[in-house]
């Protein structure tokens, strides 16, 4: 037997058991995340409502129903809390909501984090919990001390009375807990937040730098066996035969299982599990995709743009008849590729299925669909499923998904065992669920002063809401985003959408169908600029010309880059613009192009995204998408060869090194306006941005991605 | 059995000799801090220190660090007092998080080796760290401060800040 001497505690917080007033409060395990907790605390505590639980030591834990993949929900939903609450920042644990009601995101019809808006949902819910809170507090103060509320205030946790009257709150939250939720409330003007607005250090950090940090790959359970699955070849293809004798006798193995997800081996340790998989003998049936490659996907959505009109999106004025009647037009195609998600924590999940319920620990932005996908793996009602939600070693989508939840829980429920299964990075980058391909045909038409008087956006690609939820009434979602959304004002545009599927999975994938059109549009744009013989800029400026809060941040984008001054020798710029997330966002890229080999020097980026709850980690989330946009511009491209994808790992498929980054400058805009989406928005401009840096460069127009690879001398 | 030191304490394990010591580490001594990324030492996720050099233990044989002293994430220090582990804070490097573990004990070795290092030496020494929420430009500048909080100077006495 190994000894395991290192053997983390997993923290566990109990909270109490009850429904009332509609707000779910489940009997709920925990494991906490925080600064300066003391693992194994199991002070007396109250729920006061779905989101805060109070201890009788004055400890603060907030209960948060986003997911924490790096974007930060875990430091900026309590700072909306904390604020209302009165509570200093360093004195609150976070844990991971619990499958409930209370805990869905309204802007997603779900407990869902994606979409960039948890704190547009978090916004107005937190700061009104933390109020409500504390009015509960203070009138549970004041009946014990027999005086009226109003003669109280509180302080940093603590409410003060008349007659040097004081109580903190957990003297008072059991109490508190019990008295009506408070109907009216008044949330603080912005003039007097303490939190909300400054930059604070994140609560999660500190777990991240010590290897305390519980991701879903780290889940310990006594008992715990370990597997890995093996999945078709060719995409979508099933298993015929499986001869696992060999395989059961490898050391450590304790059952292999076939699934409708491929073959499942359960051993002691989890090298023991993947040496076995060389020892599997399985027959394949390749299914439908044997001869997909990516030519054969280019030729589909082809024939189907010229076959198709496509459904309308959006009809501004009559772009069809402005277009004929336009001194000049121009039609270009643009087409992005096939990309993967490569979040560095591969797919994994922790299922123990027993007779009456199942356990499931899971790295999961969906946690009811993970929770009904278990239950129906397992046989159970879904009531009888517990999410224990880690935190996500990245998500940019991928974990939106749920393909690697049901094998888990067959593989436990067929061992008796709670089981970890563990994807290798083979697994994930060959079975991921792709950012979908998509060919992007645009026609635009300026008139004899140069001005841009009607244009249209024809985009041909897979739908991947309506392969998520095959009801939907509304398959442009995932498919039009930026173009839906383009501020231009242009009397006549047409968006026009033709879906075609490829025979593959395709996923959400950070900044979704935003990245895509940008790419179109924005090198589009420079294209019509080039045309009309105006400045990048000064063209975007025409067309922006009524909204000052767009131009300012284009406006300030290129100042700050050094847009119109003399660049130095031999560097070139380019610049885009996205409005999405309800944030407005503009790159410059400052790039050389020597002999035909491209450098990235700089990105600016300049970013209005409304009020900000903490500017310190909308700065990082701005270099995060920066650097995922840099990785898809340059190298970014999954190729399938007989159904069969080429990249396995990240020497085949890959992403931009420590060595590799330019200088980004990020400038983030005060405003009022109300919170915008911060974790994807900054991913789309780079693309179009670069682009038009290197036409700028060399002439040359690049109409596909990724870039490197294609030939960059001056044309 | 094998016998093993990891963080100066002498362990044993049953695992078969070709385990890599990650899996060791993670599955057989319950010691999670450091990651699986890729099974090729592409990423670094999985870096711990062999006899004080960074190396990446998913590609390292158990037979081979039989008698070696192992340093992992959770013997860096005993309460992230190491330089590293408190620029990290200072900075606020993390996101996800996941890499963090190797990017950590890949920046303590080098730092352990060239006390000031200079934008070039960290490129160096940082490029076979994968991250993917893209932390690079913070990790560098807590690199400098570390080198700055562990009171280099007399050291190497090239680094350049950026």
């Amino acid at each position: 037997m190994s000894r395991h001497p290192g053997e983390l505690t997993r923290r566990r917080f109990l909270g109490t058991a009850a429904r009332a007033g509609g707000t779910v409060l489940l009997a709920l395990t925990f494991p906490a995340f925080g600064s300066g907790q003391k693992p194994g605390a199991r002070a007396t505590s109250s729920q006061v409502n779905a989101w805060l639980i109070i201890g009788a030591d004055n400890s603060f834990t907030v209960v948060v129903d986003r997911s924490e993949m790096g974007q930060g929900v875990y430091t900026a939903l309590p700072m909306l809390l904390a604020e209302e609450l009165e509570i200093s920042l360093d004195s609150v644990k976070v844990v991971a909501a619990p499958v409930g009601d209370a805990y869905v995101n309204a802007g997603n019809g779900g407990q869902i984090t994606g979409t960039s808006n948890s704190v547009q949902d978090a916004w107005e819910k937190l700061r009104l919990a933390g109020a409500q809170a504390r009015t509960m507090l203070v009138a549970a103060a004041a009946q014990r001390w027999r005086v009226d509320p109003g003669l109280c205030h509180v302080r940093n946790g603590s409410i003060l009375g008349p007659a040097g009257k004081t109580a903190t709150y957990g003297d008072v939250a059991a109490a508190a807990a019990k008295l009506p939720v408070p109907k009216e409330v008044k949330l603080k003007p912005r003039e007097n937040f303490q939190l909300i607005g400054k930059p604070r250090l994140r609560i999660d950090s500190a777990s991240k730098v010590d290897g305390g940090a519980e991701f879903g790959i780290d889940v310990k359970l006594p008992g715990l066996l370990y597997a890995t699955l093996v999945q078709s070849p060719v995409l979508g293809g099933k298993v015929i035969a499986l001869d696992s004798a060999a395989a059961e006798a490898t050391p450590g193995v304790r059952k292999v299982i076939s699934t409708d997800g491929g073959v499942v081996i359960v051993a002691e340790h989890f090298w023991q599990a993947l040496r076995a998989r060389h020892a599997l003998k399985i027959t394949w049936d390749p299914g439908d995709n044997a001869h997909l490659d990516n030519a054969g996907i280019r030729a589909m959505l082809e024939k189907a743009a010229n076959l198709r009109q496509g459904l309308s999106a959006r009809a501004d004025g009559n772009a069809a008849k402005a277009l004929k009647s336009a001194k000049r037009a121009l039609q270009s195609v643009y087409e992005v590729p096939l990309l993967a998600h490569a979040p560095m924590e591969p797919m994994n999940c922790t299922a123990d299925v027993k007779p009456d319920g199942c356990d499931l620990y899971v790295g999961t932005q969906v946690q009811q669909i993970a929770q009904t996908t278990a239950a129906a793996a397992a046989g159970l009602d879904p009531g009888r499923v517990r999410v224990f939600t880690t935190l996500l070693g990245g998500g940019f989508g991928r974990r939106l998904e749920v393909d690697f939840i049901p094998a888990a829980v067959i593989a436990s429920k067929a061992v008796g065992a709670p089981v970890k299964l563990i994807w290798t990075r083979e697994d994930d980058m060959t079975h991921c669920t792709y950012r979908p391909p998509a060919r992007e045909e645009l026609s635009g038409g300026l008139d004899a002063e140069g001005r841009l008087i009607a244009w249209s956006l024809h985009i041909t690609s897979p739908s991947i809401t309506a392969r998520a939820s095959p009801s939907t009434t509304d398959p442009f979602d995932s498919v039009v985003e930026a173009a839906l959304n383009c501020p231009y004002a242009v009397p006549n545009f047409a968006l026009t959408y033709t879906r075609q599927e490829i025979g593959i999975d395709v996923g959400y994938m950070r900044s979704v169908s935003h990245a895509p059109n940008c790419f179109a549009i924005e090198s589009f744009m420079d294209e019509l600029a080039a045309a009309a013989g105006k400045d990048p800029v000064e063209f975007r400026m025409g067309l922006l010309a009524a909204k000052p809060r767009h131009a300012h941040v284009l406006k300030t984008a290129a100042e700050r880059a050094g847009w119109g001054r003399p660049a130095e020798a031999g560097r070139h710029l380019g610049i885009a613009f996205m409005e999405g997330y309800t944030t407005q966002i503009a790159q410059v890229a400052e790039i050389s192009v020597e002999a035909g080999e491209l450098k990235v020097h700089k990105i600016t980026c300049v970013v209005d995204c409304g009020q900000m709850v903490n500017p310190r980690i909308v700065e990082s989330q701005i270099e995060s998408g920066i650097v995922f946009g840099l990785t898809a511009a340059l190298w970014g491209e999954v190729t399938l060869v007989g159904g069969r994808v080429q990249q396995t790992n990240f020497n085949s498929y890959r992403l931009l090194r420590g060595n590799e980054m330019p200088e980004i400058d990020v400038h983030l805009v005060q405003s009022d306006a109300a919170p915008g989406g911060i974790g994807e928005a900054a991913v789309p401009p780079v693309a179009p941005a670069i682009c038009n840096a290197v036409f700028a460069a060399t002439g040359k127009r690049l109409r596909a991605l990724p870039i490197v690879g294609q030939n960059l001398l001056r044309a | 059995m094998t016998r093993l030191t990891v963080n100066n304490r002498l362990m044993e394990t049953d695992a078969a000799p070709d385990t890599p010591l990650l899996w060791v580490l993670r599955d057989h001594l319950g010691m999670t801090g450091t990651k699986f990324g890729c099974g090729m030492a592409l990423c670094g996720a999985c870096t711990v220190h062999l006899d004080g050099v960074a190396v990446r233990s998913c590609v390292l044989p158990l037979s081979a660090v039989v008698d070696r002293a192992i340093t992992t994430i959770e013997g860096l220090s005993p309460d992230r007092s190491h330089a590293v582990q408190r620029a990290w804070l200072e900075i606020d490097v993390p996101q996800c998080g996941y890499c963090q573990s190797g990017q950590i004990m890949s920046a303590a070795a080098l730092l352990h080796r060239i006390p000031n290092p200079s934008d070039a030496e960290i490129d160096a020494a940082m490029s076979g760290n994968l991250c993917r929420c893209g932390t690079y430009p913070r990790i560098r500048k807590a690199i400098h401060r570390a080198a700055e909080l562990q009171g280099a100077g007399g050291g190497s006495g090239k680094g350049v800040r950026k």
